[in-house]
């Protein structure tokens, strides 16, 4: 071994032990930025090392994608709000699975037939996981950020053409395992791997996406490892396993909390199958005005908000922290309970909190604040639907019978802000809302001719320092997005407040 | 690839499977974005293959073209994945905002 190849290990080394170390760290939040630089210098120290190796000579290629690739990153890293978080992860998910994929197609194309069989049958592995993640993700981000429809898309033998697409994948693989000098059996798996990944994430819904992503994750990082396996490469193997892991624990997590299998996720087709059964409990929605609603809560000395995708959607973050912290100032106990697979990733509503300054303290677990809700006087649900519906829990019929739920309605009196009186993602209907401020209420609220207060300004999303009878026109000025008046219900409830 | 490389190989994935299980089971759900940031980015150290790929000598030019895309695409992960960890992480970390602190 020469001494750069000795060096090249070393790096290679520190890197994994950094890795380590790093995820360790995620374990607390105060750690974890701290980790994050123990992981980047393991990567700097890795990629010095592969360069430093005799085995580079041309540098075009290389510089071009480094500074291509440095340029997007960081613009994305800039950039890219904190509401498109989901959609930017998928993205990622994409990227590195390409990657991943490129790599073994590159190994082919220089190896060709040259492989040793074992090399050969991890290879075809990490180009048809590579292929079928990058398609994947690609779908799921594309119904994250809205360019094709959410809804799950179904025709009829769906699964079983799924299957044939399937077997014939790993009939091209195994053909190119037995005669690696068939290149057709090679591009025709790769060409199959990519259009299976569509075919997967088609058939999910986007409420389903939080399992999706995680697999996806998962799915990436395993292509990594196999890259690892192909080349030889420990580190890659090390870091493509942590991934792959991480993303399968993530997987598991999210399943349980939906009390769902994984099988049932990809291949249920949830909303579409439910929405034609769904039956009405009967009871009738209650819509409250927003002066009850401020008084509610003017008068409570526990509240905890519940929030869900509409959150997001409404970009309420901002309005609901500061209606939180008028509430603490006077005198009341605020938390929030989020629910595992609240929003379309995991950990989606932390994140987005976390963004609009809310200590994460107050960020509650569902294990950790269930047992608080009957000692709790009002619970704000904030376009949260099939989370806490306690249907999961009271009806075995149910649909989602069994899925673990925030118990709301065991608090004292419970307020849902939600844009329309439509049913959550399951298409069952929600039992809890009776008692509804039903947020087109915005519109009819006459109060809001009052002037806001001094030096107090309310920020929803980019609508900033809207004084308070400019709220109505702006709720009535934005029709094409209802979900912006789930943020301003929550402002003009925080602007209601102190008059009682 | 020889038995023996092959062996030390699926030794290291097992040990790296079961480190990464008891190390990620202990990260908590508040946690669970950025560590799937990180992760992703984490495994951008594909990166290293890539940039064999494009750079070694004696490759055909149809490599060399892959191995751009591929170094192109992990770079984004590596640099993407990372800012954007620690920009929300950042967002963590923070207490409460100073006016309130004042106000208290």
């Amino acid at each position: 071994m020469t001494p750069s190849t000795w060096f090249m290990e070393a790096t290679y080394l520190v890197a994994s032990i950094l890795f380590v170390l790093a995820l360790k760290g995620m374990s607390h939040p105060d750690t974890a930025r701290r980790g994050m630089f123990l992981a980047e210098g393991g990567m700097f120290a890795a990629i010095v090392g592969t360069l430093a190796g005799t085995h580079i000579v041309t540098w075009t290629w290389i510089i071009a994608g480094l500074a291509l690739g440095s340029i997007i990153g960081a613009w994305m890293a800039v950039w890219v709000p904190m509401t498109a978080m989901p959609q930017r992860t998928a993205l990622s998910h994409a990227f590195g699975a390409l990657a991943a994929a490129l790599v073994g197609i590159g190994e082919f194309v220089v190896r060709g037939s040259g492989m040793g069989g074992v090399t050969r049958g991890a290879l075809g592995f990490e180009v048809m996981l590579g292929a079928l993640t990058t398609t994947g993700s690609l779908i799921a981000a594309a119904k994250l950020q809205g360019i094709i429809q959410g809804k799950p898309i179904q025709f009829r033998g769906q699964n079983i053409f799924n299957l044939a697409v399937f077997v014939g994948m790993v009939a091209c693989f195994a053909l190119f395992w037995l005669h690696p000098t068939a290149h057709t059996a090679f591009y025709t798996m790769l060409g199959i791997a990519f259009a299976f990944g569509i075919m997967l994430v088609i058939p999910i819904g986007s409420a389903d996406m939080p399992v999706v992503m995680s697999l996806l994750n998962s799915y990436a990082g395993l292509a990594s490892a196999a890259t690892g396996f192909v080349l030889g490469n420990n580190v890659l193997i090390i870091a493509g396993t942590l991934d792959g892991f991480s993303g399968f624990i993530l997987s598991v997590l999210m399943c349980k909390a939906m009390n769902r299998s994984i099988t049932n996720v990809l291949f249920g087709g949830f909303g579409a199958v439910i929405a034609e059964s769904a039956v009405s409990t009967g009871g009738v929605m209650r819509e409250i005005s927003l002066d009850d609603a401020a008084m509610q809560l003017a008068f409570a000395s526990r509240v905890v908000f519940v929030p869900g995708y509409g959150l997001a959607t409404a970009q309420a973050q901002h309005a609901v922290r500061e209606l939180a912290e008028l509430l603490e100032s006077r005198g009341a106990t605020v938390k929030y309970a989020i629910h595992p697979v609240a929003g379309r990733m995991p950990g989606h509503m932390n994140v987005l909190l976390a963004e609009a300054n809310v200590p994460y303290s107050e960020l509650c677990e569902m294990e950790q604040i269930n047992p608080e809700f009957p000692t709790t006087d009002v619970a704000v649900v904030i376009g949260a639907n099939d989370v806490v519906n306690p249907a999961a829990r009271d009806n075995p019929k149910s649909l989602i019978a069994g899925m673990p739920i925030l118990e709301v309605d065991r608090a004292k009196s419970v307020i849902v802000l939600k844009r329309g009186q439509g049913r959550g993602f399951s298409g069952l209907d929600n039992p809890l809302f009776l008692q509804i401020l039903h947020v087109d209420a915005v519109r009819r609220c006459q109060s809001f001719t009052e002037p806001s207060h001094p030096g107090r300004s309310a920020r929803i999303g980019r609508l900033t320092a809207l004084p308070c009878r400019l709220l109505r026109s702006a709720a009535l000025r934005c029709p094409a997005r209802p979900f912006v008046r789930t943020a301003l219900a929550a402002a003009a409830c925080r602007l209601l407040l102190p008059r009682f | 690839m020889n038995p023996a490389v092959l062996i030390a190989s699926i030794y290291v994935f097992a040990l790296a499977a079961f480190l990464g299980y008891q190390v990620i089971s202990r990260v908590p759900p508040l946690l669970h974005t950025p560590l799937m940031s990180a992760t992703n980015a984490i495994s951008g150290i594909s990166l290293i293959g890539s940039l064999v790929l494009a750079g070694a000598a004696h490759y055909p030019l149809f490599a060399h073209i892959l191995g751009f895309v591929a170094v192109t695409t992990a770079t984004i992960n590596v640099v993407g994945g990372f800012g954007l960890t620690d920009r929300m992480l950042k967002m963590f970390g923070k207490r409460k905002p100073p006016a309130k602190q004042a106000a208290q």
